[in-house]
């Protein structure tokens, strides 16, 4: 049901009015529990100016806000190139005409994806560190790194994987026809074509793995919600550096969600014709951290 | 492998899937009516239901679910100073549990809107013609279907839910998995692998058979069209 007006009729005179008062109790009740909200926190004195005046400083962006942010961006783009490699090498194992191969990829795509990110944190933390493979210092952001990769990259494989079955059969078909083989066509013809059609699910992940970038904290990776912590316990302004840490993350993944949103229409032509795959797999794992 | 087995007279590994389970139990049915009421709001008469869905959904899709439970520990329970149950653990897991029905009543939000699209269009145009309005026509003919129509991403949230359950360690939920293995394998270096694979496991045998489930149902219970 595409057009939703239609669950109500063009609106007669008594519906406008109905809608009117509606409308009206609305932004009440909405504009009520702000007020609920924002008296609560003035009660115990978050809304004081001390408590955001440390926000107008330059040295809490320099020492605090940038360096975290820094780290949250470092960690979630090698996150994204890594899993970017990972779902081709499996996205295409599991289109392979191998059996073998074909099973191997599965499996390991589907225990990976029923695995917590958060376990595979913590154990890559704490082996790398305890093996003296790495340096401790650098364990925390390899298993961000890690954890990420196996998780987002099996995601990415099944797109690569849906997307290849939304083409048209013509297309390996005529690849074959050119005298390709059956790999030669699927990774110079087919999977291109499935990652430009899959391009908004393919950002829709990228947004998950910058907020799962935030699981960090929990194994001590100095990222954004670390960093904003730390002033928030230094400054005694713990509420009001989560509000920040929380408003830069949604202005960064609302600009990626809306980047997504656009090529999808964008790139609504090229899949004309045929069953839009990218739209259900926007939904399909984006509850994701 | 005795040293193995030994691990689990020390630590009660099921009583902490429990906890995991518990959390994702009572998560999911607030994050449910919560996510229906927004999705009656996105797909109401009103703009300014319309709108707060709107943003209640693009503010929480859009936030790392650690931060928000970051935020019960130290923004509610330390800061504002709200507890839940006058005993110090079962405060810090309503607390937990807010924060996650909260993030994933987004997502039960969108896959309710994902299923009133497959509702055809002359559903509601006869539920129109025979006189209901709006909340009849959503509650008599547009939601059950939707419900129905719902069920694979709505499974896919729930199986989200539970893995994201171990992120509760971000809001101080000692008892949880995630905690309990980071305790194991600190204690227990030389098994790290195996206490990994025991952990990993588990969530395995929780999480598959769910989404086999909705797979089915979603076929079994689809309204043939």
């Amino acid at each position: 049901m595409s057009a939703q007006q239609v669950l109500f009729d063009a609106p007669g005179p008594r519906a406008r009015r109905n809608i009117l008062i509606g409308n009206i109790v609305g932004v009440l009740v909405v504009l009520g529990i702000l007020a609920w909200v924002v008296s609560a926190l003035a009660a115990k004195g978050q809304l004081a100016g001390s408590m955001w005046a440390p926000f107008l400083e330059s040295r809490t962006w320099e020492f605090f806000i940038l360096p975290g942010l820094l780290n949250t961006l470092k960690a979630a783009g090698i996150s994204i190139v890594t899993s970017v490699l990972f779902g081709l090498v499996f996205g295409v194992g599991r289109l392979s005409h191998s059996a073998p191969i074909r099973w191997f990829a599965g499996l390991v795509v589907e225990v990976l994806r029923a695995v917590p990110v958060l376990l595979m944190m913590i154990f890559f933390w704490l082996a790398l560190g305890s093996s003296g493979a790495v340096q401790p210092q650098d364990a925390p952001l390899i298993a961000v790194v890690i954890a990420l990769t196996l998780y987002n990259g099996s995601v990415i494989a099944e797109l690569v994987r849906s997307g290849v079955h939304g083409l048209p059969k013509g297309q390996r078909e005529a690849g074959m026809a050119i005298g390709l083989t059956r790999n030669q066509s699927l990774r110079t013809i087919e999977v291109p074509q499935a990652l430009i059609a899959m391009l908004p699910a393919l950002i829709s992940q990228f947004v998950v793995i910058l907020k799962d970038s935030a699981l960090g904290f929990i194994i001590t990776y100095p990222e954004l919600l670390q960093f904003t912590r730390r002033l928030g316990v230094g400054e005694g302004n713990v509420i009001p550096s989560l509000f920040v840490a929380a408003a830069i993350f949604i202005a960064i993944n609302f600009a990626l969600s809306s980047l997504a949103t656009r090529l999808s229409t964008l790139l609504s032509f090229r899949t004309k014709g045929r069953k839009p795959a990218a739209k259900g797999a926007i939904a399909m794992d984006a509850a994701s951290t | 492998m005795e040293n193995y087995l030994s691990l689990f007279e020390t630590y009660d590994v099921p009583a902490a899937f429990w906890v995991n389970i518990q959390l994702s139990f009572w998560a999911a049915i607030w994050a449910l009516a919560v996510g229906t009421v927004l999705a009656l709001f996105r797909i109401s008469p009103i703009p300014s239901l319309q709108w707060f869905g709107a943003a209640y959904v693009n503010i929480f899709r859009n936030t790392p679910l650690t931060i928000i439970l970051a935020f019960g520990f130290l923004g509610l329970f330390s800061v504002m100073q709200i507890s839940l149950a006058s005993d110090l653990n079962l405060s810090l897991f309503r607390i937990a549990i807010v924060g996650l029905a909260l993030y994933h009543a987004a997502f039960v939000c969108e896959a309710i809107r994902s299923g009133v699209n497959t509702v055809p269009l002359g559903q509601a145009e006869a539920a129109r013609a025979i006189g209901l309005s709006f909340l009849p026509a959503a509650r008599l003919i547009i939601l059950p279907q939707a419900f129905r129509g719902a069920i694979a991403p709505l499974g896919n949230v729930l199986i989200a839910l539970i893995k994201n359950s171990t992120v509760a360690a971000a809001g101080s939920v000692a008892t949880e998995s995630s905690g309990l293995m980071k305790t194991m394998i600190e204690f227990r270096s030389d098994l790290v692998i195996p206490i990994f694979l025991t952990f990993a496991l588990g969530f395995v045998i929780l999480v598959i058979p769910i989404g086999l489930l909705t797979t089915w149902a979603s076929r079994k219970l689809a309204v043939a069209r």
